[in-house]
C-alpha cells in the first residue's frame, strides 16, 4: 500500500462504502475477540473454512470481526447473504457450525435455537431492516465497529466513515473549532472522573511548549471491566484517528498508546492497525499531504493497577516505578517528560470521530444534559446475558439488568449491584430506577468508573465482597502515601476479622473513621477511592455488617467461619447422595437411615447442601 | 565474572535479537519497562544475570532495575513452571468460585500458588482479570483460556499438558 493524496483517499472511501453496501455472495463473520476465541471461535472459523472448501461453495468470505458484546452466546458468528434475512446465530460449536453450513447457506433455512436478536443499533445502521428497534435498548457510538468490521483491514473501517472525521480536522477545521465542537457536545471522560474533555484539550493546547504528547490510556484495571480491551481489539483505528484528532488540535505530532501487557489481542491488532494506518500515509510524516506530522507507539503496562491514574501512568510510561504525583501541576501542561500532554482514555477517545463527523450537538441530543452520549458497562455477575452493553446516559438499571441482561441468575433474587469497581460502590434496589449518569451515581455514593457493573444476588455476603475489594486496594496501593497504605490496609483486616467471626461492635465506627480520613488525605485517586466500598455498603447494608459482628450470623452463607451444616432429620431420606460427594469425606449413616455432619471435620464447602434432593441439609 | 551483594554471578550473552532490541530502544527515553517485557518474553523471567547485563549495557543501577520488577506484577524474578496456570481473580471470577478453583489446584498439583511443582512442570498464579468475565470463573493457561470451570473440571485441564 502506498502512501495516499487527499484525493485517492476520497475515492477509496467512497468505493469501500459502496462496495460494502451492495456486496454480492455469502458473509460469514466469526466473532474473535478475546473471549470470543477463549470460548472457541477459532475452531469454529477453521470448521466454516473446512467445510465450505470441502463443499467448493462459491462466493463465500468468511472473516473475522470484533467482540459484539455478547459474552454469554460466545462464539458467534453473523450470516450475510441474499435472499435470507441477516441472521446473528449464537453458542455455536461445531455441529452447529456445520449445520449453519448445510441449512443456512445452501439449504436456505435459519437454524432454530441458535439465532439471536441483534443486541444494539449503531450510529451507522439505523432503519435497517434486520433490527428489531423497539425492542433494543442499546446505542453504539463507542462500540460502533466492534463485532461489524475486520479490525485487521484498514479498508473495512474506512467503508464505515473511517478516518473522515482526521480528513475534517486537517482540511477543513481550525483547532478553536474542534474545541467548540467537544465543548458543544458536552462530552467528559470516561475513565471515571467525568472531567470535560475539551477543558483538557484546551490546557494542553495553550500551553507553550515545541514538544506535546498525546497519550491514550488503555490500561484498564478494574478487575471485572473489559470494555476498553472490547474497543481496542474490534476497533483499534477510531483510537488511532481520534488520537491524531487531539494531536492536530493541540499541535502534538507524538502519540502514545499505553496498553496492559496482559492484553496480548489488543496489543497485536494495534500493532496491525498503526502499520497499516502508517502505510497509508494516515499516521507519520505529511498525513495526507497536510503537512501535519504525527506518529504513535505503544508502551506496555505491567500489571499496576494505579498506573490507571494519570500521573502514574506517566512515571511508567517513562520507565519508572508507576506512583503518582500531586496535582497541580497538571499534566495537560507538566505531563511526560514534563511537556503538555493530553490524557483520555480508550472510551471517550471512541466517542470523538462521531462529534467531529455529525457535530457536538448531535452527541449533546443522546444522553443526559450533564452527561452526554453513551457509556458501555460490561454487564457481569450473577445476571442471565452477561455481556458488553452500551446505553445511552440516563437509561436505568432496571431496563441494563432486566431488560437487557435478563434479569438474575436461577431465578434468584436482586441484592445489589456494584458499579465503579475498587473505587466504586454498591447500589440497591430503591435506586433500580434512576437514571444513570456520572452524577447520579455520584449522588447515591457509588460512581461511574470504568464502567464495571457486577450484579449481586441474595446468595453474595456484602461484607465477604468488599474485603474482596478492600485486598484488591491493599495490593494495588502504590503504598508512596501513607493514608493510603495503611488506611486499606487496616480497613482489610477488620473486614477480615468480621468475615472470621471475630468482629466486635467498635467496628463499624472504626471502618468509618478510616474510610473518611483514607478518603480525604490521600494522593491520588486510587486511596481518595479506597474506601468507597466500604462507606457505601455501610450505609446501605449496615444490617449485615451487624449480623457479622452481634449474631455470628452470614445470611449468604458465605463467610465459612460464620456457617455451619446440619441434616435435618424430619426431612432425611437416607439416600446416601450427600455422603457419596462430600470430600472430606465427614457424612455418615446407613441407607435409609438419618445421616449425620461431623462439625469437627466438616470444611463447610456446602456440597452437601447443593446436592441433596430433599432440602434436608440446614444452613445456618 | 560480577560479584554483587556477595554472590557471585555468571555472566551470559545476550541473545542476538535482544540485543538488536535494547539497541533500538537504547536512545530512547523510558525504554526500561519495555527492555524488561522483551527479556521476559525470552527467558520467562527476568534472571539475576541478565538484569547485571542489562544494567551494564543501559549504564543504570541495577537497583533500579530491581525496583522496577518488584513493584509490577507482571515481572517475575523466579522462573515460572514449563506451564504457567493462571487463574483469575477479577470480581466476576471471585464471585463465581476462584478461591475453590485455587485451592483445589493447590492439592491437585501439591504446590502453594504463586510457587512452582518440584519437576518444573506447572505453577500456579493469580491475576487480576484477563477480560473474560462473561466466561467466569477463568484460568488461563499459557495462551489458552478455560472458561465456565468448575473444581471438577481441573484435573481434566491438567492432564490436558502431562
Amino acid at each position: 500500500m502506498a502512501k495516499i493524496t487527499l484525493d485517492a483517499f476520497q475515492k477509496l472511501r467512497s468505493e469501500q462504502a459502496i462496495g460494502r453496501r451492495e456486496s454480492k455472495g455469502i458473509h460469514v463473520v466469526v466473532s474473535m475477540g478475546t473471549c470470543g476465541i477463549a470460548a472457541g471461535a477459532k475452531r469454529i472459523l477453521k470448521t466454516f473454512l473446512d467445510e465450505i472448501h470441502m463443499l467448493k461453495l462459491p462466493n463465500v468470505a468468511i472473516k473475522q470481526t470484533g467482540c459484539m458484546g455478547l459474552c454469554y452466546a460466545e462464539p458467534t458468528v453473523e450470516i450475510r447473504m441474499k435472499d435470507m434475512p441477516n441472521t446473528l446465530y449464537g453458542r455455536v460449536d461445531i455441529p452447529i457450525a456445520k449445520k449453519i453450513v448445510e441449512e443456512h447457506l445452501i439449504g436456505h433455512r435459519l437454524v432454530g435455537n441458535h439465532v439471536y436478536d441483534y443486541p444494539a443499533k449503531d450510529i451507522l445502521c439505523e432503519g435497517e431492516d434486520y433490527l428489531n428497534e423497539a425492542k433494543l435498548k442499546q446505542f453504539r457510538v463507542v462500540l460502533r465497529n466492534c463485532g461489524v468490521i475486520n479490525p485487521e483491514d484498514i479498508k473495512e473501517y474506512i467503508a464505515r466513515q473511517g478516518y473522515v472525521a482526521l480528513k475534517k480536522v486537517l482540511f477543513e477545521m481550525r483547532p478553536e473549532e474542534v474545541l467548540e465542537e467537544l465543548k458543544i457536545s458536552g462530552l467528559r471522560g470516561r475513565g471515571g472522573a467525568g472531567f470535560p474533555i475539551w477543558l483538557k484539550w484546551k490546557l494542553s493546547a495553550d500551553a507553550e511548549g515545541d514538544e506535546k504528547y498525546v497519550i491514550c490510556n488503555g490500561d484498564e484495571g478494574d478487575p471485572g471491566a473489559y470494555m476498553d480491551r472490547s474497543a481496542l481489539e474490534g476497533d483499534p483505528h477510531s483510537i488511532i484517528e481520534a488520537m491524531a484528532i487531539a494531536a492536530k488540535t493541540v499541535a502534538s505530532n507524538q502519540g502514545v498508546i499505553y496498553v496492559r501487557a496482559e492484553y496480548p489481542l489488543a496489543i497485536e491488532r494495534l500493532g496491525i492497525a498503526l502499520s497499516q494506518a502508517r502505510e497509508m500515509g494516515l499516521l507519520g510524516k505529511d498525513i495526507l499531504e497536510s503537512g501535519f506530522d504525527f506518529d504513535i507507539e505503544i508502551r506496555l503496562g505491567a500489571g499496576a493497577f494505579v498506573c490507571g491514574e494519570e500521573t502514574a501512568l506517566l512515571a511508567s510510561t517513562e520507565g519508572n516505578r508507576g506512583m503518582p504525583t500531586p496535582k497541580p501541576p497538571f499534566p495537560a501542561t507538566h505531563g511526560l517528560f514534563d511537556k503538555p500532554t493530553v490524557i483520555n482514555n480508550v472510551e471517550t477517545l471512541a466517542n470523538i470521530p462521531c462529534i467531529i463527523e455529525k457535530g457536538g450537538a448531535w452527541f449533546k441530543s443522546i444522553g443526559t444534559e450533564k452527561s452526554p452520549g453513551t457509556k458501555v458497562f460490561a454487564l457481569t455477575g450473577r445476571i442471565e446475558n452477561s455481556g458488553l452493553v452500551e446505553v445511552p446516559m440516563g437509561t436505568t438499571l432496571r431496563e441494563i439488568i432486566y431488560d437487557i441482561g435478563g434479569g438474575i441468575r436461577d431465578g434468584k433474587e436482586f441484592k445489589a449491584v456494584q458499579t465503579g469497581g475498587p473505587s466504586g460502590g454498591v447500589i440497591t434496589k430503591d435506586f433500580l430506577d434512576t437514571p444513570i449518569d456520572f452524577d447520579s451515581l455520584t449522588a447515591i455514593g457509588s460512581m461511574m468508573g470504568s464502567g464495571g457493573m457486577i450484579v449481586m444476588d441474595e446468595g453474595d455476603c456484602i461484607v465477604d465482597v468488599t474485603k474482596f475489594y478492600m485486598e484488591f486496594c491493599v495490593d494495588e496501593s502504590c503504598g508512596k502515601c501513607s493514608p493510603c497504605r495503611i488506611g486499606t490496609k487496616r480497613m482489610h483486616q477488620i473486614l477480615d476479622q468480621i468475615t472470621k467471626g471475630n468482629g466486635i461492635p467498635d467496628d463499624v465506627q472504626k471502618l468509618q473513621n478510616i474510610g473518611h480520613a483514607t478518603k480525604m488525605a490521600s494522593l491520588c485517586g486510587l486511596g481518595q477511592t479506597s474506601a468507597n466500598p466500604v462507606l457505601s455498603t455501610l450505609r446501605y447494608f449496615e444490617k449485615e455488617y451487624l449480623e457479622h459482628i452481634n449474631e455470628g450470623k452470614c445470611r449468604a452463607a458465605r463467610c465459612k467461619n460464620l456457617v455451619s451444616y446440619t441434616i435435618d432429620a424430619e426431612k432425611c431420606v437416607g439416600c446416601m447422595l450427600c455422603a457419596k460427594q462430600c470430600p472430606v469425606p465427614c457424612i455418615t449413616g446407613e441407607r435409609k437411615k438419618l445421616h449425620v455432619i461431623d462439625q469437627n471435620r466438616c470444611i463447610k464447602c456446602g456440597i452437601c447442601h447443593d446436592v441433596c434432593k430433599f432440602d434436608a441439609v440446614i444452613v445456618a | 565474572m560480577v560479584a554483587g551483594k556477595g554472590i557471585v554471578t555468571r555472566k551470559v550473552a545476550l541473545s542476538d535479537n535482544l540485543k538488536a532490541f535494547i539497541e533500538k530502544w537504547q536512545e530512547r527515553p523510558g525504554n526500561l519497562i519495555m527492555i524488561l517485557h522483551r527479556v521476559q518474553q525470552e527467558y520467562r523471567y527476568v534472571p539475576r544475570e541478565v538484569a547485571f547485563e542489562v544494567a551494564r549495557v543501559l549504564d543504570i543501577p541495577l537497583a533500579k532495575i530491581y525496583g522496577i520488577i518488584t513493584f509490577y506484577h507482571f515481572f517475575k524474578l523466579e522462573k515460572p513452571g514449563e506451564i504457567n496456570l493462571h487463574v483469575c481473580t477479577g470480581t466476576a471470577c471471585y464471585m463465581k468460585g476462584a478461591n475453590e478453583l485455587i485451592s483445589k489446584l493447590e492439592n491437585l498439583l501439591d504446590v502453594r500458588a504463586g510457587g512452582t511443582t518440584a519437576d518444573g512442570k506447572f505453577s500456579i498464579e493469580t491475576v487480576r482479570c484477563v477480560g473474560c468475565c462473561g466466561l467466569a470463573p477463568v484460568l488461563m493457561a499459557e495462551d489458552e483460556v478455560y472458561g465456565k470451570l468448575t473444581t471438577e473440571k481441573l484435573q481434566g485441564v491438567i492432564s490436558h499438558y502431562t
